[in-house]
């Protein structure tokens, strides 16, 4: 019932031209969003990124963006229609559509594809991109070490996907460079987005005692009982301290505009090539929210080491770390390889679960 | 820790009880409304947005059960005016309330909501373990626990309730006796609709006092198997709501325990628990026969 729902749903989506243009030709970049722009997380901003690149270039830039694309053959036929309306550049902007994405960039050689968080680039019109977000989730791991008194943090996962498991992995090792004892309870909500499930999963780890919660989630939820139940969390994606006034330490943020802009140059100059990009908060893709509610030495701690990641003098993933059944993984000193990272299927020692294979 | 488990799993099963015994009814006059979802949604956005701008989430609930009874009534003009197809119209009711609510409540994002506070009855509320759960709750949770016991009352224990059954299993027998089938039917669809929005209000003012699209993420469709799986009786609504609320939150508490149990198939075990009652219920032949409406989803026109 609910595939059926989502197929109608996919094929009542409106394509909504966001800019007219006066000018000649106008570049046109097109978005695809898996959520709808209002979901306040992932989609939403990819949306601002959009936004921006629109405020950027004015009227050189002609946009349009398709969101609640159900991943699988729905993308395939909404990246066609775009590709066919005279896109010049298609971000697809999910992990699920990146066959899609490769099939029909085989078919429209002029159009360039961008795809997010995937690895296929099958034709020389597609490039991927996605961002670090483990070396926020690191910081916070720091700050959870320092603010937690119970020694354990929380942790409401989606999928068991690398992107997640690097995340969770980061969280800890952050955590443990203060407190080597520290601890993080793990509930995987099998899903990005439903606020009430993550809402709930959040009690129920409050209810077991921890007493910091983060999310890799997309919804505001967790926030919120947190906030109810006087404990402290992180935020994910944007900055959600409107929920959590007292309550929100700091937040991932995903900044896409910056690239936005850049790629969308490069069309426009004639100088866009394939390429494949995994960037960080030295590039300014990930950005860490104002840090608040916390004393200031915690403070002081989490902007030097968030200084010390942007200038590239200390790698989250730095051996010495072993892996969650005492086996050795990274020796002293060594850094782990991106093919490794982006393939991560193993926890790090000190995480309370079992990773679902 | 128990009686906050209880309180979880009441918080979790509440929206799913008030949407399914709306939905129990309109089913029971004969008529299947798959617009649950989207008459849901469409409370959810209503109560926020009346609760945000008045700043009274009472108003809000209120506003939210008028909307979702007022989205029920084009399903009911279509389907039992026009006599189009139930299953497409519902279907199309659900679809158009996901969408018009995303555009309704644009304006919502990211912004916290106003919470309905608990009513605690003096004293009772201090009791151990019942207090808290039984009388220091949101009014919601005392409506659909109330309208549940009401509704088991009205349709087996009342003429109106009768009236009503026989409508949903034999229209064109309650016609020839001079029941007005299509008035009743669109009571019961009001009806119905109401209950849903007020569902959706739950989430959006009690559960997670916020609005984001699609914030319902399927309950609508759960309910809608809820009545399947209670076999139409209105306590039995209530067990499978609670069941299903238990199982969803153990589940969490038991990853969160670190029990070494695959975590995807604890996320499915309230769906496997479903489909093994369900099959259970339709071993007996007899009990299904009983119990299903004998006219559901069937259109009916009056002059015939």
């Amino acid at each position: 019932m609910k595939n059926t729902l989502l197929a109608l749903a996919a094929s009542a989506a409106v394509l909504i031209p966001a800019v007219a243009s006066a000018q000649d030709d106008p570049t046109k970049a097109c978005f695809i969003y898996v959520g709808p722009i209002g979901d306040f997380g992932w989609s939403y901003q990819h949306h601002q990124g959009l936004l921006e690149a629109e405020e950027h270039f004015g009227d050189k830039l002609e946009t349009a963006y398709l969101e609640s694309v159900p991943e699988g053959a729905d993308a395939e036929r909404a990246i066609e229609r775009f590709a066919r309306s005279g896109c010049d550049i298609i971000f697809t902007t999910s992990f699920g559509y990146m066959d899609p994405t490769n099939k029909i960039a085989a078919r429209f050689p002029d159009v360039k594809f961008e795809h997010a968080t995937g690895y296929k680039r099958e034709s020389e019109n597609v490039a991927t991109y996605n961002s670090k977000f483990h070396e926020g989730r690191y910081v916070q791991g720091v700050i959870a070490a320092k603010m937690s008194e119970a020694g354990v943090a929380g942790y409401i996962a989606s999928f068991p996907i690398p992107e997640v498991v690097m995340g969770i992995n980061a969280f800890l090792l952050g955590a443990q460079s203060v407190n080597p004892d520290f601890q993080v309870k793990v509930v995987w909500a099998n899903t990005w987005f439903d606020p009430a499930k993550e809402a709930d999963a959040a009690t129920a780890l409050i209810d077991q005692g921890v007493d910091i919660i983060t999310q890799h989630t997309d919804s505001t939820g967790p926030m919120q009982v947190a906030a109810d139940r006087g404990i402290k969390a992180f935020g994910q994606a944007s900055d959600m301290i409107e929920f959590g006034k007292e309550t929100q330490l700091t937040s991932i943020i995903d900044d896409w505009g910056p690239y936005y802009i850049e790629r969308i140059q490069a069309v426009i100059d004639g100088t866009w090539e394939q390429h494949d990009v995994w960037e960080g908060m030295a590039e300014g893709h990930v950005v860490m929210a104002p840090y608040t509610n916390m004393p200031d030495d915690v403070k002081a701690l989490a902007e030097e080491t968030e200084a010390k990641i942007k200038s590239g003098e200390f790698d989250p993933f730095t051996g010495p770390i072993k892996k969650q059944d005492g086996s050795d993984w990274l020796a002293e000193g060594e850094v782990a390889e991106e093919g490794v990272l982006l393939g991560l299927n193993f926890y790090v020692q000190g995480v309370d679960d079992q990773l679902p294979q | 820790m128990f009686e906050a488990i209880l309180l979880t799993v009441s918080m979790a099963a509440t929206p799913l009880l008030l949407a399914a015994i709306g939905e129990l009814v309109v089913e029971r006059s004969g008529v299947l409304n798959l617009g649950v979802e989207g008459m849901m949604i469409m409370g959810a956005v209503t109560g926020f947005g009346v609760a945000l701008m008045t700043g009274n989430p009472f108003l809000g609930a209120l506003a939210a059960i008028i909307v979702g009874a007022l989205f029920s009534l084009l399903f009911a003009f279509l389907t039992l005016t026009l006599v189009t197809n139930q299953v497409a119209t519902g279907l199309a009711l659900t679809l158009l309330g996901l969408g018009l609510s995303g555009m309704v409540g644009e304006s919502f994002v990211g912004q916290p909501g106003v919470r309905l506070p608990r009513l605690d009855v003096p004293f009772l509320s201090e009791l151990p373990i019942v207090g808290r759960l039984v009388f220091s709750q949101d009014l919601i949770f005392y409506v659909s626990v109330f309208l549940t016991i009401g509704v088991a009352w009205f349709l087996f224990y009342t003429k109106a309730g009768l009236t009503l059954r026989s409508v949903g299993d034999n229209h064109a027998s309650a016609h020839a006796l001079g029941i007005k089938v299509v008035r009743i039917r669109y009571l019961a669809v009001l009806f119905g609709g109401a209950c849903a929005g007020l569902a959706g209000a739950h989430l959006s003012l009690v559960y997670v006092p916020q609005w984001v699209e699609n914030m319902t993420a399927g309950r609508g469709w759960i309910a809608l198997a809820l009545v399947v799986f209670a076999s139409w009786r209105p306590l039995r609504v209530l067990a499978g709501a609670y069941l299903f609320g238990a199982v969803s939150i153990g589940q969490l508490h038991a990853q969160a325990l670190g029990i070494g149990i695959p975590s995807q198939l604890l996320s499915a075990l309230p769906y496997i628990a479903t489909i093994v009652v369900l099959v259970l219920i339709s071993r007996n032949r007899r009990l299904t026969m009983v119990n299903t409406p004998a006219s559901l989803g069937r259109p009916f026109v009056p002059d015939r």
